[in-house]
């Protein structure tokens, strides 16, 4: 007897050695069990965080831009006569109305990491005969790498700094044959042209990006699509991405300004990410159940087979409520081990999928990272439901009347 | 380690049942009046008998003076306290530290060892095991003869080992009073006298009461005092007469 046991468990631990055979195989279920749930998590949220981190790689999850221009039919004339077709207006590069207030007010949001301004635009890239077409993006070094990890992306030279310099993708490298020292030309549709050194490449691992997109200074950008002092959109970061969409509303009725997550822009695949999640939900609880069932019938089958034996704990002066502790303290630890054994059991499901789940060339097909509140959950959580599931028999076995158990 | 009674006129007795009734299926067709009305008292020290036919409420009494069941009308005293008043939690408590159980068929906790089931209503009543309580059970366990298998699981010792085990059990928490449902009816006559020379030295060294059903009236003689229960009446309650100091 451990000295520093209560006499509950030490009751509830003989309990179960008693019926080994039972004990190893709720034990077993309830492994395969959490084995199950630990590896379906691991997978899905591995699944999720991957295709998230790899749109939020090259994408803010919220961008702020100026209110969609509309046409306004001008009234007057004979009235009650309505123009019957109204020609949409063509939306122009405009820059947010006082774009330095903005920034301030959306970054005191409690819920935003960074604002960054961005003056983006379509341009031409230019060396020699090579001509390409490309997205002007003129950013502030400083508070841009908040938002989006450029410098991570960066795999040779540097960030932009200076007025001349350009930053562009691995794909646009190889297209126009200009690396880092080389020097292209920038033009835009108004006509204005600089001549920039390229001083770094990035690559996003997305094959349009790295062809499309370009980074300058801001300044530069200003000049070249004509928006003197004006930035075309504000990219915001916040802590939760799953949350862009409410903090994205919060911001439209607080500036007046069009603000898009990236949760609207990807809606498609917003909705089947929910419906994966909602899923592996339903797997839990009925793996969960399943479990519950188990463990309750099997403490269902103790408490009548050992009747006799809580009589006579019950004569010896244990109250009930050391008689249904005593059972509640077996669903839990049932609970509690079959999930330990399960965490392992999840482990090594997820490191064969590691081995099995490969790209052709040998790296991973994605990054699971498993994190070990998963693991700390699964355990509390069986060990919850071990004790809820051990209830009803636990009250049995409190009730029982000791003169009629011990008469049999 | 019982509690100290309060002054009253039963404090100095260890048991008193006042116009006790128990009746089954109360309010049904089947309604039946088991027991009738018992009075009866038991003093520190005594070592009495209960015999009767079966069927004639011998159990339903031990059941009711053992505070595992209540009775329908009447009133009964544990060492002076009134049982009918407590409740559930107070009733298990003062069975705990005054009453202690000898069944026929010994009930031990079989996943646990000869010396683990002698502490065990100790341990359920301080929550955790100590030294002090182990001692205390080997200490029970020699009186009733079992030191050299102590150790072994309660299913590994003999019938009458087994009874000395729950003997000494029904000894731990140093009762006023133990009740013996039979405790000899299970075991060969060798063995039968060798558990009840145990529960007669406990009465005479430690002064511990004993209440003890027996059908067998060899074991009913050597008792102090022999009270009969006929159809849920005493019909008779008397000193045992051959029972003398050396006659045994």
């Amino acid at each position: 007897m451990n000295r520093f046991l209560p006499f509950e468990a030490i009751a509830a631990f003989r309990f179960m050695r008693e019926g080994t055979a039972q004990t190893t195989l709720i034990v077993a279920g309830v492994a395969l069990g959490v084995g199950v749930i630990v590896f379906m998590s691991a997978l899905i949220a591995g699944l999720q965080s991957n295709i998230i981190r790899r749109t939020l790689n090259y994408m803010a999850p919220i961008v702020i831009v100026p209110p969609e221009q509309v046409a306004r039919p001008q009234r007057g004339g004979t009235s009650g006569l309505l123009a019957e077709n109204v020609q949409p207006r063509s939306q122009q590069l405009r820059s947010i109305d006082q774009w330095q207030k903005v920034r301030e007010q959306v970054a005191r949001l409690p819920s935003v990491v960074a604002v960054t301004p961005v003056v983006s635009g379509p341009g031409f890239a230019l060396r020699g005969d090579a001509n390409k077409a490309v997205t002007v993006t003129g950013i502030e070094p400083e508070s841009y790498v908040r938002v989006i990890g450029l410098e991570e992306k960066i795999i040779a030279g540097r960030l932009p700094a200076g007025a001349s310099d350009i930053v562009i993708g691995t794909e646009l490298s190889k297209d126009l044959g200009a690396g880092v020292g080389d020097k292209l030309r920038l033009t835009t549709a108004s006509g204005a042209a600089e001549t920039l050194n390229v001083v770094g490449l990035f690559d996003f691992g997305n094959k349009a990006v790295n062809e499309r997109n370009v980074y300058i200074g801001l300044r530069v950008a200003q000049n070249l699509l004509n928006l003197a002092g004006g930035v075309s959109s504000m990219e915001v970061k916040v802590h939760d991405p799953f949350e862009a969409e409410t903090i994205a509303q919060t911001i439209q009725s607080e500036t007046g300004l069009q603000a898009d997550s990236w949760i609207r822009t990807n809606a498609q695949f917003f909705t089947a990410m929910a419906a994966q999640s909602l899923s592996n939900t339903l797997i839990r609880f009925f793996v969960g159940l399943t479990a519950a069932l188990g463990i309750a019938s099997v403490l269902v089958v103790s408490v009548v087979q050992k009747s006799k034996e809580i009589g006579i704990l019950r004569a010896m002066g244990t109250s009930r409520a050391q008689v249904l502790r005593v059972f509640l303290v077996q669903g839990g630890v049932m609970g509690l081990i079959g999930s330990l054994f399960g965490c392992a059991l999840g482990w090594g499901f997820l490191a064969v999928w590691r081995g099995v789940a490969l790209n052709a060339d040998g790296t991973p097909l994605f990054i699971i990272e498993v994190e070990p509140e998963l693991f700390a959950l699964a355990a509390a959580g069986a060990t919850v439901v071990g004790i809820l599931a051990a209830v009803v028999p636990a009250r049995r076995a409190a009730r029982l009347d000791p003169a009629v158990a011990i008469r049999g | 380690m019982a509690d100290t009674p309060p002054p009253g006129p039963d404090a100095a007795q260890t048991l008193r049942l006042e116009g006790v009734y128990k009746s089954y299926g109360i309010g049904t067709p089947a309604e039946l009046e088991v027991l009738h009305g018992i009075d009866l008292s038991l003093r520190p020290g005594e070592f009495a008998a209960l015999i009767g036919p079966s069927g004639g409420g011998k159990s339903t009494l031990l059941n009711l003076i053992g505070l595992l069941d209540r009775p329908t009308a009447g009133r009964l005293f544990v060492t002076g306290r009134e049982a009918g008043v407590l409740g559930d939690t107070e009733l298990t408590r003062l069975r705990g530290r005054n009453i202690g159980f000898v069944f026929q068929y010994h009930y031990l906790l079989p996943a646990f060892t000869a010396v683990e089931n002698v502490m065990m209503p100790i341990l359920a009543a301080r929550g955790r095991p100590d030294d002090a309580m182990r001692k205390r059970a080997g200490m029970l366990l020699d009186k009733v003869g079992l030191t050299p298998w102590r150790d072994h699981m309660a299913n590994d010792l003999s019938g009458g080992q087994q009874q000395r085990v729950a003997v000494a059990r029904a000894l731990a928490m140093d009762p006023a009073l133990v009740l013996a449902d039979e405790p000899t009816g299970n075991l060969d006559t060798k063995s039968a006298d060798g558990v009840f020379d145990v529960l007669r030295e406990v009465n005479e060294s430690s002064g511990t009461t004993f209440l003890i059903v027996t059908h067998d009236p060899r074991l009913a003689r050597r008792c102090d005092r022999i009270i009969e229960l006929v159809d849920g009446n005493i019909v008779s309650d008397r000193p045992n007469a051959a029972e003398a100091p050396g006659n045994r």
